[in-house]
């Protein structure tokens, strides 16, 4: 059978093989996993569960249940100072992949670019391409802080720039933006009339300053898609449940690809969120905590044992500098799998420019991370030998 | 809470040194923080907690929670016979309460028998007790945050991006 030339286009992902070498091994301590290690939080759980003996099983209306984007939006004033309708500016998505989907389906047309700082998250290039729209990777690195600057945004614009996808914090290296240098890029986003689509979230798990929204800067709310969700920050992966703010005719579009393709988030999903919304934020302030001390600690080591690392500002990512070993990162990775039974991924997993790099997750408890920091110094010195 | 103390709770083997690193301190002002604790009181002691469900064997207590309603003396409160009642090396907790009686007191013996002796022969006859109701535990769930069971295995694969 002959499959559409949109998706041949897209790559076959070439690090499902080092993936399927970990699955298949035993005894590996991962430092792989991009989730956290806590568990929803108990009264979470035990809204779902009462939900469904309460006989809350049927579908929502396609946007999400009013009273969900009621606390959203109120959440969101609370605490960014964010004005967002509940009735016409937000839309509750199976998580922020959906968003994201929908956010690109929206507003890309054949042949539009949109950019895309990398190393980047594994969706954006190839959402792009289904989209029928150009991907364009603004490389950045670790002198920089993996930050894009204005004027890399210059650089690649154009006529057919339509749109930039900005992660931060960022999955894969950790960094995030202050205030005053997003203002700068929004800038520039207004210069050139781009629109900012705005993946936050690992919001909650910004260590080093406030985490600023971008529809919270000056003259971005109309030109921003702000994209959050409860999986990182209430250890809410497995229930699938983001949402989308932005412009109403935006997220009216959005709402008609979603009602025909979700029709609805699962309203067990969208029951427990808002339990987390309403009664969560302890839940977060203690793993934020925990994350931070566990971040230090890591950075601290990482640096001791010979792998350079900038601290991330947020996420449960480290981004360290492997090249101190000669090999590159698929192979540091596979080599530190089979010799040491430490799990970590390759940096070119988010494009060829997280060459010399591994993604370390401290979602890990503190004493995993201990034994597989020391695993890793191991195989270091063992590699110095040979 | 302190940090330092926040991370003790949790494991109070955790050495300096990996604290002064999480929290982004040098050891030795670490050293002297706990130090300083330890003199102030704040700490008072480093214990183990064990799983006694899992040590069933001859020397397993048995716990009962003692409901003790008091006569409050005059000028000395509760807080006279309280110091009385809980220097029994028997009582391993002792707690004033609001509500329908006044003193909750935790006692462990080897068994039954000897908790009941204890009630009958020391606390019940004291003088300004005016009353006890004994609650024997029968079985343990959770104590002091700590869930009296072996954690479950991760379910998380292994790696995601």
């Amino acid at each position: 059978m002959k499959i559409s030339k949109l998706v041949e286009k897209i790559p076959p992902s070439g690090i499902r093989v080092f993936f399927d070498l970990v699955l298949g091994m035993k005894d590996v301590i991962s430092l792989g996993v991009g989730e956290p290690d806590f568990i929803t939080p108990w009264n979470i759980r035990e809204r779902a569960i009462y939900s469904l003996e309460e006989g809350y099983t049927s579908y929502t209306s396609n946007k999400g249940l009013i009273e969900l984007r009621h606390e959203i939006s109120r959440y969101l004033k609370h605490k960014y100072g964010l004005e967002y309708d509940p009735e016409e500016e937000i839309l509750v998505t199976v998580g922020v992949s959906e968003a994201l989907d929908l956010a690109l389906r929206a507003i890309v047309n054949k042949g539009d670019k949109i950019l895309i700082p990398e190393p980047s998250y594994v969706s954006y290039g190839p959402i792009t391409t289904l989209c029928g729209g150009s991907p364009i990777f603004i490389k950045t690195s670790p002198e920089n802080g993996f930050k894009i600057t204005p004027k890399d945004i210059n650089k690649f614009c154009d006529i057919k720039t339509k749109a930039i996808i900005l992660n931060y914090p960022n999955n894969p290296t950790g960094t995030s933006y202050s205030k005053a240098e997003l203002k700068t890029i929004s800038k520039i986003a207004l210069r050139h009339g781009i629109i900012m689509v705005s993946d936050e979230i690992y919001c909650d798990l910004t260590y080093t300053f406030d985490h600023t929204p971008f529809s919270a800067l000056p003259h971005m709310k109309e030109r921003t898609i702000y994209l959050n969700g409860f999986s990182k920050a209430y250890a809410m992966t497995g229930w699938r449940i983001g949402y989308a703010c932005g412009p109403r005719n935006i997220i009216s579009s959005m709402t008609k690809i979603h009602q025909y393709t979700m029709m609805c988030v699962p309203i067990t999903s969208q029951m427990a969120a808002l339990e987390a919304l309403k009664n969560g934020e302890k839940a977060v302030q203690e793993m934020k905590r925990e994350y931070k001390r566990r971040r230090e600690f890591v950075v601290s080591r990482l640096n001791e044992i010979g792998l350079s690392c900038h601290k991330p500002e947020g996420t449960f990512y480290a981004f360290p500098s492997i090249k101190s070993s000669g090999l590159s990162s698929m192979e540091f990775a596979r080599e530190l799998l089979k010799k040491e039974k430490v799990a970590v991924v390759p940096g070119t997993a988010f494009g060829p420019s997280g060459e010399g790099h591994i993604r370390i997750s401290y979602a890990s408890s503190l004493d995993r991370l201990k034994e597989a920091l020391a695993r890793i110094e191991i195989f270091l010195s063992k590699n110095k030998v040979r | 809470m302190n940090e330092i103390l926040e991370i003790l709770e949790k494991d109070a083997r955790t050495p300096p040194e990996e604290i002064a690193k999480m929290l982004n301190m040098t050891p030795k002002a670490v050293k002297n923080a706990i130090k300083k604790l330890e003199k102030d009181g704040v700490v008072l002691k480093y214990k183990t907690i064990i799983n006694k469900e899992l040590v069933r064997d001859e020397t397993t207590d048995v716990r009962a929670l003692i409901e003790v309603r008091v006569t409050p003396q005059k000028n000395l409160g509760f807080d006279h016979l309280a110091e009385r009642i809980y220097q029994f090396p028997e009582v391993t907790s002792c707690y004033l309460m609001s509500g329908t009686y006044d003193l909750l007191v935790v006692v462990e013996g080897k068994s039954i028998h000897t908790v009941s002796n204890f009630v009958a022969e020391k606390l019940a006859p004291m003088e300004n007790v005016r009353g006890t109701v004994t609650h024997f535990i029968l079985k343990k769930y959770k104590e002091d945050g700590d869930i009296l069971k072996q954690p479950e295995k991760s379910k998380r694969p292994a790696i995601s991006l």
